[in-house]
């Protein structure tokens, strides 16, 4: 050894010593740092509150029962007596607005959960088995190359009627190529890091690698991409509703209000309106959200868009 | 050799990488890192390999830990195969025989705190059923590599590469093995804190009779280490000796040029310096004979024709070069 420190002895006398030199933790919790830093995050954030908040509390809000009909008080406009109009069939249009948050916001989460959680399983899947990947991609690409409100529908269709599950799983089908796809490039890159190799030689399990080392690294691009996958799976829950392919149209939701005021647009153009306020503040809120955990989550994309 | 009394016996090993061929082009080129490798570990004994980047010293590592499949060649650790074992077959090997890798940054998961790091061998080898028994080994195997037991809460990014490469370390002894590959384990770090990291395996291999594979470029660290040194080139070991006989008297041309490149702490030192020329060739397409040949000083038509096999030159000294006599 050419250079031999003044005293190695010393380095292992001092040990105890050593918490010192290290920085205190920080007193501010990192949720509260996050929010500080980031605007569209708190300000998603708390436009999502206000609607979840209005879609649990929807029987305490609206004033009048949503599917109530009142055929002497039909297609009136804003009033005090009814803050929305009302539409064809006398139905007070507030209320029925409110209690369509709730169909929105069961989809969206919903269908964010499932498309996470099998696009997950099949992404680590094919990152992991190489002969398994070559097969899977492709009917990934397959499902990918289909366009998602198409795929929706047909899927809507061959199901036979709509039911809140149902719509779920035909947009969560929609939806998994995307997340399998982000999964699988993490896994791709992740299996290569010297510590996953650390790992292995540490007698660690495949099963354990998974686990331990590779999961906890996708879950933050996951978190992002299920809020964007929670977006858009309102949207596509609105336009089935829209077409007449989502929910039955007895339940109040913003596409079924919309496409029951299609026909009375331009003399009421207050029927579709507002429903369409609330579905594009809520999936803004959304994306607010996602937008904001990105920039926290990984500082490198921020300043990109 | 068959007597086994060797903790690690490796013979013939080769590695060969193919290179390019996707699913529809089939290359049938391939990048020859180690070719027919052959040397024994004794316990408690640190066994350098050295050779210039590229030469294949890391890939004997890792065959050797198992960290990527062998193309031909035995490894036996004390008399029993593990060239050919399964996955879950290597695991009782791998609680004899750990890894610390070059990189103290990636190779520790950086969303693990120190404790979870370490406690990973103890974990998968089943040597610490409850929470608090894992606690304790922890922070005793922080205290042998010299850290502080409160470090275990903390996580890597608020170490320093030396800590760091002391957490790898004390992982790297939770599962009490016999023997530790270090593959490069100081290359990344400052000369003073490479120093520490030396002084702190020594005094571990002295204490737990621990043998090392140590791979290195840094033939100033090996020669303060090593018991024996091996000396690759392009995927083969030109030479290999007891430490001293190697420093002292080389008995391979490439062996002698390495030794001469090694910097003087005096500048007016003379030295009769053995220069080479000329750049490593390719290991997709090695020459004939010698792989050395191509840059040796001595060459003739013999060294193009016959690969020089290792040869004992007495006492364990053996040398690859067909004019080792007249080195």
């Amino acid at each position: 050894m050419t250079a031999q420190p003044p005293d190695p002895d010393a380095q292992f006398a001092a040990a105890p010593e050593r918490p010192q030199i290290l920085a205190p933790p920080p007193q501010r919790s990192r949720g509260m740092a996050m929010l500080i830093e980031h605007p569209t995050l708190w300000i998603g954030l708390a436009l999502l509150v206000l609607v979840t908040l209005m879609a649990i509390l929807a029987p305490l809000i609206a004033p009048h029962d949503p599917a109530a009909l009142n055929p002497a008080f039909r297609v009136k406009p804003p009033s005090a007596e009814a803050w929305f109009g009302t539409d064809m069939l006398g139905r007070d249009i507030f209320s029925r607005t409110v209690y369509g948050a709730r169909v929105s916001l069961i989809v969206g989460a919903g269908v964010a959960v499932c498309a996470s959680i099998f696009g997950l399983a099949i992404g680590v899947l094919s990152g992991f088995l190489r002969w398994a990947d070559n097969i899977v991609m492709r009917v990934m690409d397959g499902l990918m190359s289909i366009p998602a409100i198409l795929l929706a529908i047909a899927l809507m269709t061959l199901m036979r009627g709509g039911s809140v599950f149902n719509v779920i799983l035909a947009i969560t089908i929609a939806e998994i190529p995307r997340v399998a796809r982000l999964t699988r490039s993490v896994v791709l890159s992740v299996r290569e890091q010297p510590y996953v190799e650390a790992g292995t030689a540490c007698g660690t399990s495949t099963l354990g690698i998974i686990w331990r080392h590779i999961m906890p690294n996708t879950l933050a691009p996951l978190t992002v991409q299920a809020t964007y996958i929670c977006a858009s799976a309102m949207i596509t829950e609105a336009i089935l509703s829209f077409i007449g392919a989502g929910m039955p149209s007895s339940v109040p939701s913003w596409g079924n209000i919309m496409a029951e005021g299609r026909a009375l647009w331009q003399v009421k153009p207050s029927i579709v309106f507002f429903p369409a306020i609330f579905l594009s503040v809520t999936v803004l809120a959304v994306n607010l959200l996602g937008d904001g955990l990105r920039d926290a989550v990984d500082p490198r994309l921020a300043k990109q868009v | 050799m068959t007597d086994a009394p060797h903790l690690i016996e490796v013979r013939n090993l080769v590695k060969r990488f193919p290179i390019g061929g996707g699913l529809f082009s089939r290359s049938h080129k391939v990048v020859h890192a180690v070719s027919d490798v052959s040397f024994h570990i004794a316990r408690g004994e640190t066994l350098s390999l050295v050779g210039e980047s590229g030469c294949g010293k890391s890939t004997v590592g890792k065959c050797l830990a198992r960290l990527i499949p062998l193309t031909e060649g035995e490894i036996t650790l004390d008399g029993q195969r593990i060239d050919g074992l399964s996955r879950s077959q290597m695991k009782p090997v791998r609680k004899r025989l750990n890894v610390v890798f070059q990189d103290p940054f990636s190779s520790l998961n950086p969303r693990m705190t120190v404790e979870d790091l370490v406690a990973e061998p103890l974990r998968s080898h089943g040597m610490a059923r409850t929470r608090a028994e894992r606690h304790a080994r922890v922070g005793d195997l922080l205290e042998k590599v010299g850290l502080a037991r409160e470090a275990m809460a903390r996580m890597p990014h608020q170490f320093s590469g030396g800590q760091r490469q002391r957490i790898c370390i004390a992982r790297a002894l939770a599962s009490e093995p016999d023997i530790i590959i270090c593959d490069e384990a100081v290359s990344a770090l400052d000369v003073s804190v490479q120093a520490q990291i030396i002084n702190l395996l020594m005094d571990l291999q002295k204490d737990l009779g621990l043998a090392l594979l140590f791979i290195s470029h840094d033939l100033a660290v090996v020669e303060h280490m090593s018991d024996r040194i091996a000396v690759m080139y392009l995927g083969r070991i030109m030479e290999i000796a007891d430490r001293e006989s190697l420093f002292r008297h080389p008995r391979h041309p490439y062996t002698r040029a390495l030794l001469s490149a090694v910097p003087l702490p005096d500048p007016e030192a003379d030295r009769d310096r053995a220069v080479l020329t000329g750049d490593v060739p390719s290991p997709i397409d090695p020459p004939s004979g010698c792989f050395f040949r191509t840059r040796c000083p001595m060459a003739t038509d013999r060294c193009a024709a016959e690969v020089p096999a290792l040869r004992d030159m007495g006492a364990g000294h053996m040398s690859a070069c067909h004019y080792a006599e007249d080195v």
